[in-house]
């Protein structure tokens, strides 16, 4: 078995592709309110959205038993950065990049095959199991964060 | 393998040979006195027109591998030029990529033959589940091979299948990063599908030969269902079963020439004509029409995991399909209940293949529930039970009792299956168009010089829309595929050498390094390709607001619209393929100075009848008496339109006029050959029948 694994883990990212995804600073100041941007960290889109008041109500004011899969909007934003919401782009259904500011709930609509996620990223209608993944990253000041 | 053998080869070389490899008189008895029953319909020619697909996939395959690049960066352009810079290109990848969809289209006959005559039963289910293993791995191949050209469907097709393993409890992910190599669908999953796509063909060759052999062990199921018992019941495969299978293969050739020489990108889907861009999503991913019943399973059931399982068992049940349906009679034609289950369960399939092809909502959704379920209850519910309450007919005694009780009616069932096949195949194809559509008002169809199995271009119209394109578009568009010494190719705009040469020094071509190290510019030469007018996609997309410009080689090619039903199935026969450059033209004259009452369009877009979402970041690129033209036709924009899309559909498709003018010699060629086929055959089996 051992002799295999040779054979098998050569297919995983090669030393390059690990070293290329290492962390990633990111200025958020040119994001205007209810603007938002798309990164690239690891070949991954990043959304980093920069809620709007109404954005931010909606998202904590729903019953956590009407979520799929259910999470608060605190435990997906960093503490006192309610207004920034990081999520990896990757609709969990079957990986396309959902549009932002689009579908019924003020916050992703996939394309592929029609998943909605509200203004915090959480799975709100359609195939999608999850709520979009919130990649690891901190804030380096009030204006910028590090990503991964 | 079976069958009497009585080769004895006179040549004393050859008996030398014989006595230390005796190949010759196995091929022999395996493919000359090999006995083949004599009731075979020509159902049974699609086991020749899949061996002989095999081998053509296989030897285009390994010519487009000499100059295919496989590289994220890279593999896109090699493509395209193969088409248009290799020798024959264009028929070798028309070829091998029509070939993928007759192969699978003439898998899907054999198979479904063997569901209706039983050949999957007692003796033969070893026969039968070496012929699921050859179809999983055709799957794999064709989805590998779609990966290759790295065009948008090839990206995202990849991203949507190699995520269903994410799906898997735990190990979802590491099965995921291990496939891709990567953090996402990149340069190494490329890389590793040439590999296996290129290996994949052989095993299916390997596996293959398993099938013949397991097939000459058992022998040959037939219309009847009927062992063979004696000599009248058969009749030696050469030369009868070969002459048939000849004449099956070359009417198969007739279609498949169809495709390659007239229709080569109408089993294709346009998007795949624009390069792979993983920060887009195509509207629609889907996948080639030979996925879509699997794929409307997968996506009808709202769990994901779920979803996955029901898909990969809906093929993995046909392995136990011999112990599922257990009723003595092999043939549905003896079975008056199994035959109507079975035509039942073909039109599950083929709708099944139509919802693949819709957006998965409301109504498609249910209908796609209700038809997995049809699909799994026909192996697990129906055969089972028919098994035990179905009271068979009487079977004849002997193959050769069942050839002499043979009627005028019996050509009835062929009739009504034919016409199943046909409208099968297009609602499939339609659906995989409607898919692709948007809502908008459709452009108008147009008369084009070059539509119709004997096009042309008009050379006059690609000289002006030519002067169109370097006065207008190209401030913003590159046209990057494009040489200056294409425009003095065959089937072109018919320029001289000398007129090229001038045309292209009077471009800037940035060249270098030179001795010193440095960049510098020169004059172009006819080998230089057109300049873009941006440093960089970046740059362009600074330069236009957000947006950047396309490159406009493929334009023609990578644009198209709902055709919707009946119409798609008329443009098979019609060879209609004009939607690109339809819509190109519609798009240059659609554009509105005040949007509709209702309609508002963002800030610096610009409002446009037959853009998808109509707001469109181009401002109105053509307006009458922009560009004057030497030969007096009309400076209007409908005259522009028409001339640089005539211009940017030959950019598309350079060898158009060599490929339809050998589509005809071909024809003549085969149809001849398919009445000799017919003929010799008629004679061959003229004493068995």
């Amino acid at each position: 078995m051992t002799a295999l694994w040779p054979f098998i883990h050569q297919m995983n990212p090669d030393a390059s592709t690990i070293a290329a995804g290492a962390p990633i600073e990111v200025d958020l100041s040119p994001i205007a309110d209810g603007q938002d941007i798309k990164v690239f960290w690891r070949g991954k889109p990043i959304y980093i959205m920069h809620r709007t008041k109404k954005q931010i109500e909606e998202a904590q004011k729903v019953p956590l038993s009407d979520l799929k899969d259910p999470a608060t909007d605190q435990s997906r934003v960093k503490e006192g950065h309610d207004q920034w919401l990081v999520v990896i782009g990757i609709c969990t259904h079957l990986g396309c990049i959902p549009i932002a500011h689009e579908g019924n709930y003020d916050g992703f609509f996939c394309p592929c095959h029609g998943s909605q996620y509200d203004s915090s990223g959480r799975i709100r209608q359609g195939p999608a199991p999850l709520n979009l993944a919130v990649p690891p990253y901190a804030f380096l000041s009030d204006s910028k964060i590090q990503i991964g | 393998m079976s069958g009497p053998s009585d080769y004895n080869p006179s040549h004393p070389a050859l008996q030398w040979f014989e006595r230390r490899l005796p190949i010759l008189s196995f091929m022999h008895s395996s493919f000359v006195a090999y006995p083949t029953p004599r009731n075979l319909n020509y159902w049974w020619t699609f086991g020749a027109i899949l061996s002989f697909m095999l081998a053509l996939q296989i030897v285009t395959g390994v010519i487009l591998a000499m100059h295919y690049t496989p590289n994220a960066d890279l593999a896109f352009r090699s493509v395209e030029l193969i088409v248009r810079d290799v020798n024959y290109g264009w028929l070798l990848r028309n070829m091998h990529a029509v070939g993928a969809s007759m192969f699978f289209f003439a898998v899907y006959v054999h198979m479904f033959r063997g569901l209706y005559y039983g050949s999957y039963k007692e003796p033969r289910e070893v026969l039968w589940i070496l012929g699921v293993i050859i179809y999983l791995l055709m799957m794999a191949t064709g989805f590998m091979g779609y990966v290759l050209p790295w065009g948008q469907m090839s990206f995202w097709g990849a991203t949507v299948i190699t995520n269903l393993f994410s799906a898997f409890p735990w190990v979802g992910d590491s099965i995921v990063t291990l496939l891709w190599g990567g953090y996402s669908v990149g340069n190494p999953t490329l890389n590793r599908f040439f590999s296996l796509h290129y290996l994949l063909p052989f095993v299916i060759a390997g596996v293959v030969v398993l099938h013949v052999w397991a097939l000459h062990v058992a022998g040959q199921n037939n219309p009847d269902g009927l062992d063979i018992k004696t000599d009248k019941d058969s009749v030696p495969f050469s030369p009868h079963a070969t002459i048939k299978d000849m004449f099956g293969v070359s009417v198969f050739l007739l279609l498949f020439a169809w495709f390659i020489f007239y229709m080569p990108n109408y089993l294709g889907d346009a998007d795949n004509y624009i390069p792979a861009n993983p920060a887009q999503t195509p509207a629609h991913i889907v996948p080639e029409w030979y996925y879509l019943p699997f794929y409307a399973m997968l996506r009808s059931i709202p769990n994901k995991l779920a979803g996955v399982l029901v898909m990969f068992s809906s093929i993995l049940i046909l392995v136990f399909l011999p112990w599922l349906d257990t009723a003595k009679t092999r043939s549905c034609k003896y079975r008056p209940l199994a035959k109507q289950f079975f035509w039942i369960f073909v039109v599950v399939g083929i709708l099944l293949g139509y919802l693949g092809s819709q957006p998965p909502e409301g109504i498609y959704v249910i209908a796609g529930r209700i038809l997995t379920a049809c699909y799994f209850a026909y192996f697990l519910i129906v055969l089972p039970l028919l098994s035990r309450i179905e009271t068979p007919r009487p079977t004849p005694n002997s193959i050769a009792e069942a050839v002499l009780i043979k009627t005028g009616s019996k050509k009835t069932p062929m009739v009504s299956t034919m016409i199943a096949i046909m409208v099968a195949g297009g609602l499939l194809v339609g659906g995989a168009q409607n898919a692709r559509a948007q809502e908008q008002e459709t452009p108008p169809s147009l008369k084009w010089s070059f539509s119709g199995p004997f096009g042309k271009y008009d050379r006059g119209s690609l000289q002006r829309g030519l002067k169109v394109y370097k006065e207008v578009c190209s401030n913003c568009h590159s046209l990057s595929y494009v040489a200056f010494r294409n425009l003095a190719d065959p089937g072109g705009p018919g320029y001289s050498e000398a007129q090229v040469a001038a045309l292209a020094s009077e471009y800037k071509i940035k060249d270098g390094p030179n001795d010193q190290g440095e960049m510098f510019e020169r004059p172009g030469r006819p080998a230089d390709y057109f300049p873009s007018p941006f440093p960089n996609e970046q740059a362009a997309r600074a330069a236009n607001g957000g947006a950047a410009p396309p490159d406009l080689s493929l334009i023609a090619k990578a644009r198209s619209y709902e055709r919707g039903f009946p119409f798609f199935i008329f443009d098979f026969f019609t060879q209609f393929q004009e939607q690109g450059p339809n819509y190109v033209d519609a798009i240059l004259q659609g554009f509105e100075d005040k949007p509709p009452a209702g309609v508002t369009i963002p800030d610096g877009s610009y409002y446009n009848k037959y853009f998808p979402g109509h707001a469109i970041k181009m401002p109105k690129p053509l307006s009458d008496g922009q560009v004057t033209f030497d030969d007096g036709a009309p400076a209007t924009v409908p005259q522009y339109a028409h001339d640089v899309t005539t211009f940017l559909m030959w950019a598309a498709e350079p060898k158009m006029e060599a490929r339809k003018q050998l589509g005809f010699q071909v024809f003549v060629f085969l149809i001849i050959f398919a009445f000799l086929m017919y003929f010799t055959k008629k004679k061959v089996w003229a004493e068995a029948h």
